[in-house]
């Protein structure tokens, strides 16, 4: 059924429950393509392999249920604001399939391009930014630095002299903002399903079986699958799926919280991040404020953070507004990132014929989640990778070409 | 992560007082081939389950300790310093 404002109207006149918007059959015994990982990621790369590429005998596997990973933990936000040519394009591809995402898989993902603020606090910082701002408009992106007085008309409540950490101006990307997350993957999941994909939940992959030097099969918790092709998108559990055909990645597992407030009045019609300490806000449509702040430091599988952490993302975040002092938070959460070395994702072919990879997207990979999906699909399709995705190989880490935006080094809990 | 890491000089600690670097891994010889080198600064096994690092008592001691411990309960297993012999 295709949604539009007349299918809410008869439906809501007839009084009709309405149906699953996807499928959710038993596992066939082959496949064409199986795709390990229902997030995001997987069900994005299962929607362009049938739309854009016409290979409809896909199977997303699942093992918990449709988003229940970090496509539902994530703090929603959508950005392009990249440096360097590896990252740039990639991201700005994905901002203009964001831009046409709702219309593309008729559904409403609440695209809301609301603006990114990033602050200033420090000359050096406007240089670094200004240096960013030039790098994305060489790029065909947008960006425009803000002085203080400009920063004031949009928010006004900011702590703009804070003895320590005074704010300075800003660079902002209009065009980045927010989605509404779930929604991304049921889109996708509604999408991939319509044209032929099967997406089995409660589905975990136990083991994958070789023969002759490429894949032929997955065990799983309900029972073995075939399939021609193999791809892994399983973020925070990378480590362990690439573990099944002796694979190490240069990636470790970290936890990540984000919180959400009570919900209050409009408040703040943008994002906006604060450029000394690692803390951002948005505001939910529901009136929540929606923020986070750095991963926990250590490796972790538990989606679980500490009260300490939070603690100091409460500091950062009234540091910056001092109004937020009185608000009461009412979720703290927590998802495992799969941080790679150089902060960079990976979408690549292995060592394996048939089998693919995509991985490493530390923090950022809801704002990837469409241009992974189809740069991944073409990955899988053509074999061979995706214009914009051709930095993201596994092995650049051996040949020196790294894309470090913060320069961090191999030092994944830096990044 | 558990709340209290036993440090062997100071005792069970609060782990704020920590700083963790990263796996705990055997370096390397100097004249040991480039793969070798590059899997160990690259490559990680990353496993769900028990896991030794290298954590710095930054806000105590300020020694270079070895905590074995697991990345899914976060229970501590061990600590032991790192100059010692690894368990």
């Amino acid at each position: 059924m295709r949604y539009s404002a007349l299918s809410v109207l008869l439906n809501g006149l007839t009084g009709k429950a309405p149906a699953p918007a996807w499928r959710s059959p038993a596992p066939k015994a082959e496949y064409d393509v199986v795709i390990v990982g229902g997030g995001g990621h997987g069900l994005a790369t299962a929607y362009y392999l049938a739309k854009e590429f016409g290979i409809t005998n896909v199977a997303v596997l699942e093992k918990g249920y449709v988003g229940s990973g970090n496509i539902g933990r994530n703090t929603t936000i959508i950005r392009s604001n990249y440096l360097l040519p590896g990252n740039n394009p990639f991201y700005e591809l994905s901002m203009k399939l964001w831009e046409g995402l709702e219309q593309d898989f008729n559904f409403n993902a609440m695209v809301s391009q609301r603006g990114v603020v990033n602050l200033i606090h420090s000359d050096a910082q406007r240089d670094a930014y200004r240096r960013r701002g030039n790098a994305m408009r060489l790029h065909g992106v947008d960006a425009e630095i803000l002085d203080r007085e400009a920063v004031r008309k949009i928010l006004p409540f900011l702590d703009f002299d804070n003895a320590r950490f005074p704010i300075k101006g800003a660079i902002r990307q209009r065009r980045g903002g927010t989605v509404r997350h779930d929604a991304v993957a049921w889109g996708y999941a509604r999408g991939a399903s319509a044209r032929g994909v099967d997406i089995i939940p409660h589905c975990e992959v136990t083991a994958i079986r070789q023969h002759n030097g490429s894949v032929t099969e997955v065990e799983t918790s309900r029972g073995t699958i075939r399939c021609k092709r193999l791809a892994l998108a399983t973020a925070g559990h990378s480590g362990i799926t690439a573990a099944m055909v002796g694979i190490t990645l240069p990636i470790e597992t970290h936890a990540l919280q984000a919180y959400v407030s009570e919900g209050l009045k409009p408040f703040i019609d943008t994002v906006v991040t604060f450029g000394a300490g690692h803390f951002y806000l948005s505001q939910s449509d529901k009136g929540g404020l929606v923020f986070g702040g750095d991963i926990e430091g250590y490796n972790s599988y538990a989606q679980r953070g500490n009260l300490a952490n939070i603690e100091h993302v409460a500091e950062a975040g009234v540091a910056m507004i001092p109004a937020l002092s009185r608000v009461r938070v009412l979720r703290a959460w927590a998802g495992v990132m799969d941080m790679s070395m150089d902060g960079s994702p990976i979408i690549d072919k292995t060592h394996l014929p048939n089998l693919y990879l995509n991985a490493g997207w530390c923090y950022g990979g809801f704002k990837a989640t469409p241009a992974s999906g189809l740069c991944f699909a073409h990955l899988i399709a053509k074999d061979a990778p995706h214009e914009v995705a051709r930095a993201f190989r596994l092995d650049r880490f051996a040949r020196g070409y790294l894309i470090d935006e913060k320069g961090q080094g191999a030092q994944p809990n830096l990044h | 992560m558990a709340s209290l890491i036993p440090c062997p000089h100071c005792g069970p600690r609060p782990k704020e007082e920590f700083t963790v670097r990263g796996a705990a891994l055997p370096r390397p010889a100097p004249n040991a081939p480039v793969a070798e080198w590059q899997a160990h600064v690259y490559l990680r096994e990353n496993p769900r389950g028990d896991y030794a690092e290298h954590w710095h008592h930054s806000g105590g001691c300020r020694r270079w300790l070895v905590v074995n411990r697991n990345t899914a309960t976060h229970a501590v297993h061990s600590v032991t310093d790192a100059a010692g012999e690894r368990p």
